[in-house]
């Protein structure tokens, strides 16, 4: 078996295992404090700690893709902008 | 509304129509396809069909889908039933993200994974046999299984569990002796859908097979011959490709109904 | 809904099905992942270009044109569809011979393998062997679904109309015949009109196989590769080139991997966000209108 084809890198191997990382902080979070303390915010309908992490990394990544888009400077910016996205969704949505 | 039952016989009428114009063209002679424009044949011919059960290269790729196919069913089913009980009956870290993490695999787009599905199935050495086609189908069939299967499986009442459990059934006798006797009708129907995706889809099966395992509907596109298209042979193998599940969905039509409810309604 | 016993161990019952489908989901798309932000000469050489794949596609007048055209295919098949089968639905008997009759014809189209689906179609429509575009021409219609665009585009609508607006019809009518009688004849006693027993006793029945009928219909709409490319090829031109069709041509046809990694994510986003916001509802839905009886 030869797993070259999968062509790692770096960047893209940390992306992955961040997102494990942060799999398995749900999980932990999820086994100390359970039931993932729904409540119901500014979209109208009851949502969880994973429900949240969801929509952060779904709206992230459009961040991300219409900050290509739209504008020409550097990506990082787009990835702060997605950090203080994220942050709101964990407090109001 | 005295001419209601006129809206489905109409719409019957349609779907009929082209399949009908192929299988009339399949039993013409290719000069009658192309030279007269006629509603049957005029000279009944079956010749193209005995070029499929004839020639290995076409009736091996009916062997070769059916194979897979029923690889595939019998693994979704298999696999798809404590799946389904568990999601039916229990709570557990991430349920729910997994049910729908699974769910967004039926709906991802055969396309986005057909190159790499090629390089992994090769890596790993199955590339060109029924087991990798059956395996990839099983991409959107499980979850597909699952789901139907959890939707019948929470019509059940909680209360047939508990009985069993507290007449001493152990949780295997009392899945296989009471709980699937109790949603076989559901168990078949998941069978019917499973059946249905895996005979249908031929972008993943195209890209995974070659020789040994290629399905007829891969070898249909290669009826180009040096003589231009072999019109009459193409009919027939598409009309022979129509049979199987023709003959499926006889067998669970009473069934259809409910099983189109998913089991959810 | 029930209260469900909390009990981790139900994962071990769900660990197959995780790990088959995790393996032929999660491996080809870390891949896909690694390639679009790479490019390559071949020969497993691969060397980084960052998010170039990305900005380029986001600009790339290809990409929108299959975009947009897949938007409005799915949109017009939805339009067409969806009360197509409410119609149909609504029109076939409840009971008889008639029953099993019209639900193996229509369920038929729905497991004809999709090449052969193509083929059928490819050659009802064609000028010179095929039913409907010899009546055609005979009416004296100009129609080549070969060469003009707008005749590629009926075809292949037309196509989709007849293998799936079956599915709709055998949801819609799954819905329905899970209305007690009782429901009717109240409504008789009530003397409801036809109009008012659909829009207050069949419709909410139908309310969530429908939400079902949409999603998959949508989905299915948005990565439809094989009828499409069977009839038309994605022709004339590029007319009928929808997302799926562009990136195989991408990915296969050209080997153009970084590229295609780059358009099948961004494919797959747009596929993820619709799938959330379609469960969302869906789970929503199931939950509130239950207590308040549909409304």
């Amino acid at each position: 078996m030869n797993f070259n084809w999968m062509a790692w890198t770096g960047p893209t191997a940390a992306f992955f295992l961040i997102i494990l990382g942060m799999l398995i902080t749900m999980t932990v979070w999820e086994i100390r404090v359970p039931g993932g303390a729904p409540r119901r915010g500014i979209l109208g309908f009851e949502t969880t700690r994973g429900d949240r992490l969801f929509v952060s990394l779904l709206g992230s990544a459009f961040i991300h893709i219409f900050w290509l888009a739209f504008f020409s400077l550097n990506l990082w910016w787009a990835f702060a902008l997605a950090c203080v996205y994220a942050v709101c969704v964990f407090i109001w949505v | 509304m005295r001419l209601k039952w006129l809206v489905p016989v109409i719409y019957i009428f349609f779907l009929l129509l082209p399949i009908y114009w192929l299988v009339n063209m399949s039993l013409k002679t290719n000069e009658e396809i192309l030279s007269v424009f006629s509603l049957w044949p005029q000279n009944l011919t079956f010749d193209n069909y005995r070029v499929i059960f004839t020639d290995k290269s076409w009736y091996s790729g009916y062997i070769n889908s059916m194979i897979y196919v029923s690889i595939n069913v019998v693994i979704s089913v298999t696999f798809a039933l404590p799946a389904a009980y568990a999601f039916s009956r229990y709570s557990f870290v991430g349920d729910k993200h997994l049910f729908f993490w699974l769910l967004t695999n039926r709906m991802a787009p055969p396309a986005v994974f057909a190159l790499p599905f090629f390089q992994l199935y090769s890596s790993i050495g199955l590339f060109d046999s029924h087991i990798a086609v059956a395996l990839a189908h099983c991409l959107f069939n499980l979850p597909l299984a699952v789901w139907i299967l959890e939707g019948f499986m929470s019509g059940i009442p909680k209360e047939i569990d508990e009985t069993a459990f507290v007449d001493g059934y152990s949780w295997p006798r009392f899945f296989v002796k009471i709980f699937i006797p109790n949603i076989a009708s559901g168990i078949g129907v998941t069978a019917f859908f499973c059946f249905m995706f895996s005979w249908v889809e031929l972008l993943l099966a195209r890209t995974l097979t070659s020789v040994n395992a290629k399905p007829i509907s891969a070898i249909m596109t290669r009826t180009v011959s040096a003589s231009g298209l072999d019109w009459g042979v193409l009919a027939a193998a598409g009309a022979l490709t129509i049979l199987p599940g023709a003959l499926v969905i006889w067998f669970v039509r009473n069934h259809i109904a409910k099983g189109f409810a998913l089991g959810r309604v | 809904m029930i209260a469900k016993q909390v009990n981790q161990k139900a994962w071990f019952m769900v660990l197959p099905v995780f790990l088959i489908v995790a393996f032929s989901a999660v491996i080809p798309l870390m891949t896909v992942v690694n390639y679009s932000v790479q490019d390559t000469f071949g020969n497993n050489v691969f060397f980084w270009v960052g998010f170039d794949w990305f900005r380029d596609l986001i600009h790339s007048e290809r990409f929108h044109q299959a975009f947009l055209r897949q938007l409005l295919f799915s949109g017009i098949i939805l339009a067409i569809e969806v009360p197509l089968g409410i119609a149909i639905a609504l029109t076939m008997p409840k009971k008889g011979w008639g029953v099993p009759l019209c639900l193996v014809n229509m369920a038929l189209p729905l497991l004809i393998p999709w090449n052969v689906v193509g083929t059928i179609w490819q050659i009802f429509g064609r000028v010179d062997i095929g039913l409907l575009g010899h009546t055609l021409a005979a009416l004296g219609i100009d129609y080549n679904y070969t060469q003009d665009p707008i005749a590629a585009w009926l075809t292949v609508i037309v196509m989709d109309i007849w293998h799936w607006t079956s599915l709709v019809v055998l949801l819609c009518y799954a819905g329905l015949c899970s209305i007690p009688d009782a429901y009717y004849q109240a409504a008789r006693i009530d003397g409801a009109s036809r109009w008012a027993i659909f829009r207050y006793i069949q419709l909410p029945k139908m309310h969530r196989v429908l939400l079902i009928a949409i999603l998959l219909r949508f989905m299915d709409s948005f990565m439809i590769y094989t009828e499409p490319f069977v009839v038309t090829g994605g022709g004339p031109g590029n007319s009928t080139t929808f997302l799926s069709i562009d990136l195989v041509k991408l990915a296969i046809g050209q080997f153009d991997l970084g590229n295609a990694a780059a358009m099948s994510l961004v494919y797959f986003l747009i596929i993820l966000l619709c799938s959330w916001i379609f469960y969302t509802v869906m789970s929503n839905v199931g939950e509130e209108s239950s207590p308040k009886g549909g409304a």
